[in-house]
């Protein structure tokens, strides 16, 4: 019935069939017949040689759940991915709840840190990743360079780590047991459409300035919305925060209330809560400031309509995400779960990952696979030599184009807080859900 | 007379009905009243027994808005789908003679619901929308010359849709109703002289009472869950307590969401609890 439950039935599923090679290696035909059919999980690995073959099933945002990726492992690797793409709220869910329906969990940082918990996925022994070394500093120390300050909220190096391999408490340190490796991220900012707005948007707070009424949006998902709120409120001087990424009570209290009044006034046109209605809003032109993330930003410029991803002085609300593996799995599958988690930072993902907007969290390995103008134009902030394509091969950006915000450094390297889930998280849920009744 | 033997004969044969009953409908209902006293944390719920769900549930002045706001949009679907769907029935019913006729008209009313009502409900936007083909369409006639705003994204946009996915709900029950009605009263009506609106109050209103009912229970009880209409037309600027419940399992607060819909549960049995006093539908039908 419900639009997330299309979306969430979506099952980007790759080729689960029996496939051709499995049967011509004699050996391991039979093998391969049974596990290639996904009629098999946690059995005892009696075939342990044979990593080739083997089903993986991978759930999470659909951002990294594509199916080029899925193609490619299984060229390069021999392994299948089943993937599954889900809304934010329901990967959180299956993650608890179904903890045998899943074998890679593609998460969140801040749903890791509610997820992890439960005990319902093991941590990864770094020791076992040949590109370890390669992973951003951000996921480590939560530095980008030795001296950059570390953002507010939930910082992926925070949760990052856990004290030992049974252990489900995050550890304050990098030890030796990884809960999620990362694979992508992004800095967010709001999206405006050049075309109707004729002043320069510079601040979060322009979100709320009245010239904009009844034309401006935010996406009602409580966690990522109420960070977006915090950083229009501290634009504005409304509200001080000791941590936007965990706030207390009053603070909450004071952002939500700020909110309340906004919509009264009827400053907002609507909320959204999925991608595709993001981009709707922006393309039909509802909506001409709001917040967005890159994608649908170059969505609707896809549409030949103008849309800029602005950067704010205040910076950036970023998020990241990253796979990591289900408690069940042991053995053969294990051994295939590692090899594919390696295979994901060594750079063809991470390249792929990059030409979309994201971030690949291995960059220097990302670059061997991306051309020099490809990695001018999404890394280093360069003005295109020649058209960007986007990896299926559409144009995305003509010769000349600069990335909205500049490069990898001066975009990650100005994030003012993370995506994150707080200790009153109960509370500030309540105080949003107040905020979009009243 | 009943003897033992039919009795237990007919205990056997409501068996089955009874445990479908029991399995998908009683016990589901008891997990749920069970759960709504559980306490939850961020990810996981905890069995216990407390108040809290409840106690913040009926002492938050958001959930007495978000009712009202539940009962706006049930009250005013229910009104418009009433006027709808009895002068729809009572056109088929009385107007087209033929059967062959009443088929095809019932045929056509039919015919948007091969869609998805997602579908029906999302075309509205495009419609609606400030740039949209109405809009856009009285701007060029003169009519406006600014975009009337209240159109998508409002009240007015979530009860047009609500009427429009719903009509069909009212229409049948009470053509159903009037089908019943012994043509051969109207005729007497007539012959004593009554005029058409008169027969209408006094014979044809009455007679379609069970449908009107039945009619006002579907149309008012899937309103009152609805959550996905209120979210999109009203671009997610209103709630309703289905939108609540569902932002509430979306979130895992599943002891919450199970307290909201327990006490949904219960204003949605006293409404139809009203209803079924008014009309007996079991002596009309």
């Amino acid at each position: 019935m419900t639009i997330e439950k299309k979306i969430s039935d979506t099952n980007l599923e790759t080729d689960t069939g029996v496939s051709r090679r499995g049967f011509v290696k004699g050996a391991a035909a039979v093998t391969g017949a049974a596990i290639g059919s996904g009629a098999i999980t946690g059995f005892p690995t009696i075939w342990a040689q044979n990593i080739k073959d083997v089903t993986l099933r991978q759930f999470g945002t659909g951002v990294s759940n594509i199916n080029a990726i899925a193609e490619k492992c299984k060229e390069d690797l021999g392994i299948n991915l089943q993937m599954t793409a889900l809304d934010s709220d329901a990967v959180a869910q299956r993650a608890v709840t179904q903890p045998n329906s899943f074998d890679i969990a593609d998460i969140e940082y801040w749903i890791c840190k509610k997820v992890f918990p439960a005990g319902t996925m093991q941590p990864m022994d770094t020791s076992k990743l040949k590109n370890y070394d390669a992973i951003s500093k951000l996921f480590i120390t939560g530095k980008l360079t030795p001296d950059s300050e570390i953002a507010q909220g939930t910082a992926p190096h925070t949760v990052g780590f856990v004290e030992g391999m049974d252990s489900t408490t995050f550890a304050s340190e990098p030890t030796n047991w990884m809960t999620l490796i990362p694979t992508i991220y992004n800095a967010d900012t709001l999206g405006i459409r050049p075309d109707l707005i004729d002043r320069e948007i510079n601040s979060w707070a322009d979100l709320l300035d009245p010239a904009f009424k009844g034309k401006a949006s935010i996406l009602n998902i409580p966690s990522i919305g109420i960070m977006d709120a915090a950083m229009v409120c501290e634009a504005m001087g409304e509200v001080t925060y000791g941590d936007k990424g965990n706030m207390t009570q009053e603070e909450i209290d004071k952002t939500i209330a700020v909110m309340i009044d906004a919509k009264k006034a009827g400053q907002f046109r609507a909320f959204w809560k999925s991608f595709d209605e993001s981009v709707n809003l922006m393309a039909s032109g509802e909506v001409v400031i709001q917040s967005m993330w890159s994608p649908a930003v170059a969505a609707v410029r896809s549409k030949g309509i103008a849309c800029k991803y602005q950067p704010l002085k205040e910076g950036y609300r970023a998020w990241g995400g990253g796979i990591g593996l289900a408690k069940h799995l042991s053995g053969l599958e294990l051994d295939a779960a590692y090899e594919y988690i390696d295979w994901y930072l060594s750079g063809w993902v991470g390249a792929y990952l990059n030409r979309q907007g994201y971030y690949s969290a291995a960059p220097e390995t990302a670059k061997k696979y991306m051309s020099e103008n490809e990695w001018g134009y999404w890394m280093e902030g360069e003005a295109a030599k020649e058209d960007i394509l986007s990896p299926e091969g559409k144009v995305m950006e003509k010769a000349g184009a600069v990335r909205d915000g500049g490069s990898y450094e001066e975009r990650m390297g100005s994030v003012a807080c993370w995506n994150s889930v707080m200790d009153e998280n109960k509370h500030m849920v309540r105080k949003w859900n107040e905020f979009i009744a009243a | 007379m009943a003897s033992d033997t039919s009795k237990r004969s007919s205990y056997f044969l409501i068996s089955p009905m009874a445990l479908i009953f029991a399995v998908f409908l009683v016990i589901p209902l008891l997990t749920i009243v069970v759960v709504s006293f559980w306490d939850y944390d961020e990810y996981r719920i905890l069995p216990d027994f407390i108040f809290e769900n409840y106690k913040y549930l009926l002492g938050s002045s958001v959930t007495w808005s978000i009712y009202l706001n539940t009962l706006k949009y049930a009250v005013l679907t229910w009104f418009f789908t009433l006027i709808i769907g009895f002068t729809v029935a009572y056109f088929l019913a009385f107007h087209v003679r033929s059967l062959t006729w009443q088929i095809v008209f019932f045929m056509l009313c039919t015919i948007p619901f091969w869609t998805s009502n997602i579908i029906r409900m999302i075309s509205w936007i495009p419609f609606l929308g400030r740039n949209g083909l109405l809009n856009s369409a009285l701007i060029n006639l003169g009519i406006v010359d600014q975009p009337l705003e209240f159109l998508l994204f409002s009240d007015f946009a979530v009860v047009l849709a609500d009427v429009h996915l719903y009509a069909l709900f009212m229409v049948v029950p009470i053509f159903n109703s009037m089908m019943r009605i012994d043509r051969s009263l109207v005729e007497a009506a007539r012959d004593a002289g009554a005029s058409g609106f008169e027969t209408l109050k006094s014979i044809i209103v009455p007679l379609s009472k069970p449908g009107i009912a039945i009619g006002s229970i579907f149309v008012i009880t899937v309103v009152m869950g609805d959550f996905i209409t209120v979210r999109l037309m009203s671009g997610g600027q209103s709630a309703s307590v289905g939108l609540q419940i569902s932002n509430e399992i979306g979130l895992l607060q599943y002891p919450a969401a199970a307290a909201s819909a327990v006490v949904l549960l219960i204003t949605v049995l006293l409404i139809v609890t009203a209803l079924l006093r008014l009309v007996d539908i079991r002596k009309e039908l």
